[in-house]
């Protein structure tokens, strides 16, 4: 489980001990500011925070990699000689040469996509999740919130790597894409408990609020007021947690690609690569440090992003 | 309080029979003809059909028929009979020689995540914004943001393969020494994170109104933060790391996998890796029972050490 603690879950632990029915979770904006001048503010923070900047830039240089890997690296990652095997650096091959002889940089380069795209995948399922199950629980309260808050708990109460085990192992395609969207599909199934928690209670904030009761006074029906004037308003916090969860779920699944039965070949993946270059050490040691250090960054980046945002948006936590 | 408990307990019952059954319909159930499965390659007698059928309840056909077959398996479960792996040994065996290394690291971890993690986070807390706060948050952070397969690799290279402190892996029976470097890299995250959450805790704790009705009292600043200060601050942090406790134990399978350990997290590893269905399945619904009890445990010393949790 450990591997999937992400800043936001381990501090959620501690605090999901709490009453668990009590609205407003800890880590969550709090006070009804006015939206406009608590983004300004947020904004003023943001702006003078290195770690928001370095981890901004890292982002985006990960999400050109993924989207157009041969712009970095001009070898083919698939091109592997193994009369090369741990052979140094040569052309465009900057660290050197791995176990099966292919070009280490050009490898981590082109594992940048699998890990993006499953994470930002698993990232917007958690994210659908969440904020459907948060927003009835939190909008209809009562027997609703009853049921799913019990829900919640019992999702939260699995622990994540050993249901991913159980879950992945009944898979048995080996094509691409259906690797790649069971690995999806089973960090979104389980990972939206957080995110779902903190909708909720921004959703009982949200709905007590005036403009809540003018819209309904107009005549808007449920639906209305949850489309256009709840969601809005309860959305920051949750992009929030899942930009860090998107972290977690990049780590999570080179975890399960590291563990054999996340993303497999010829799915080029940082797991799988850091699990042959990990058998291989004593030979060479560039074939595990790089993917590592490709991933450490990539979930580093996301995580520092999210934790940077939570802070200038809720100046308690700090 | 009873009635606490009580809840607390149905719920994870429920957790129980919801987890296990998934597992149990996942691994089991839905496949083609499990005799033929069970048999290989070899050709069926009718005979060994029938003994077959009868004492899996095979004949039991449609819903009725999954679940009485899903209330065999949690039955032969409570009744710790984990059957055997493919390799023939018993599951049962197997746990019972790994449990003692794996609760040995568990706790290597776990003390150094109390050392380091609770001390370091009192201080943090104390000096808040100065270079010591400052710089123990942006190394947390580090070591929160940097997946185990990284760390564990890493550390395993650096100080057991190039620099040889210690070593690298740790063989069929393991010394302390030899599980120093695992536990530590084990014991990181946690210490991470009961830093962070000691740190608040004091930072928090610091400005309340008892602190100052002390300090006015004329008290001196050491024995407000030991007696008042840590006491009141410590309440998370115990119930996390008893949380964590029930974590390390179910979830060394990476740490253990890398540096050899055989403990239950290397078995499920290797389980994974061999493709052993059925020890993959004992291990993991071992593991999910021991993860709800510890939970379990820890919200009940919680609501023992906190009674606002308890009259909700």
């Amino acid at each position: 489980m450990s591997d999937f603690e992400t800043v936001a879950a381990s501090e959620n632990q501690a605090a999901r001990r709490g009453p668990s029915g009590e609205p407003g979770t800890p880590n969550q904006v709090g006070a009804p500011h006015k939206p406009r001048s608590l983004a300004g503010d947020a904004w003023r923070d943001l702006r003078r925070n290195p770690i928001f900047w370095i981890s901004l830039t890292l982002v985006v240089i990960f999400t050109l990699m993924a989207l157009a890997p041969g712009v970095f690296t001009a070898n083919n990652p698939n091109d592997c000689l193994l009369s090369r095997q741990h052979a140094g650096p040569s052309g465009g091959a900057i660290f050197g040469y791995d176990f099966q002889g292919c070009d280490t940089y050009s490898r981590a380069v082109y594992g940048t996509r699998a890990s993006l795209l499953v994470g930002a995948l698993a990232a917007l399922g958690t994210g659908i999740i969440a904020l459907v199950v948060g927003m009835l629980a939190g909008y209809f309260g009562r027997w609703v919130d009853a049921v799913l808050s019990r829900v919640i708990d019992v999702v939260l109460g699995i622990p994540l790597l050993l249901a991913a085990i159980v879950l992945l192992k009944r898979v048995s395609s080996d094509s691409t894409s259906a690797r790649i969207a069971a690995v999806i599909f089973v960090l979104a199934i389980l990972g939206w408990t957080t995110a779902a928690r903190v909708v909720r209670s921004s959703v009982i904030t949200a709905k007590e609020q005036d403009y809540v009761a003018a819209a309904r006074m107009l005549g808007a029906g449920n639906g209305r007021i949850m489309w256009r004037h709840i969601l809005p308003n309860s959305l920051a916090p949750a992009i929030v947690v899942l930009t860090i969860a998107l972290g977690s779920f990049i780590a999570a699944e080179a975890t399960l690609s590291f563990l054999g039965i996340g993303l497999k070949s010829p799915t080029i993946s940082w797991g799988q690569d850091i699990d042959t270059g990990r058998i291989h050490m004593r030979e060479a040691a560039t074939p595990l440090i790089v993917p590592s250090a490709f991933l450490a960054l990539t979930v580093l980046a996301f995580i520092m992003l999210g934790d940077a945002i939570r802070d200038a948006f809720d100046p308690k936590l700090r | 309080m009873f009635r606490y408990i009580l809840r607390r307990l149905l719920q994870m019952v429920l957790a129980f029979f919801g987890t296990t059954l998934i597992v149990y319909a996942l691994m089991f159930a839905g496949q083609g003809d499990p005799i033929q499965a069970l048999a290989g390659e070899r050709p069926v007698t009718a005979a060994q059909r029938a003994y077959l059928t009868e004492k899996y309840h095979l004949d039991a056909t449609g819903v009725g028929g999954f679940f009485y077959r899903y209330f065999d398996y949690v039955k032969s479960l409570l009744q710790g009979d984990l059957g055997q792996s493919l390799t023939g040994r018993q599951i049962g065996d197997i746990l019972q020689a790994a449990w003692p290394v794996t609760v040995k690291l568990a706790l290597i971890a776990l003390a150094v995540a109390i050392i380091f993690g609770v001390t370091a986070g009192v201080v943090a807390g104390i000096r808040r914004a100065s270079i010591f706060d400052n710089s123990t948050l942006v190394l947390t952070l580090l070591v929160l943001g940097i997946p185990t397969i990284v760390l564990a690799p890493l550390a395993q290279y650096l100080l057991g393969v190039k620099w040889q402190l210690f070593p690298p892996t740790a063989g069929s029976q393991p010394t302390f020494y030899a599980l120093l470097l695992p536990g530590i890299v084990l014991g990181s995250l946690s210490l991470a994170t009961a830093l962070r959450l000691t740190r608040t805790s004091v930072a928090e704790n610091l400005r309340a109104d008892y602190v100052r009705t002390a300090r006015s009292k004329g008290l001196v600043k050491r024995r407000i933060v030991t007696v008042h200060v840590l006491r009141n601050s410590l309440i998370p942090v115990v119930t996390f790391l008893g949380v964590e406790l029930g974590n390390l134990m179910s979830g060394a399978i990476i740490t253990e996998g890398v540096f050899n350990i055989p403990g239950v997290g290397f078995n499920l590893f290797r389980g994974i890796r061999t493709e052993d269905g059925p020890l993959v399945v004992g291990i993991v619904s071992v593991l999910v029972v021991v993860y709800l009890v510890s939970n379990l445990v820890v919200d009940v010393l919680y609501a023992v050490l906190d009674p606002r949790i308890r009259y909700e």
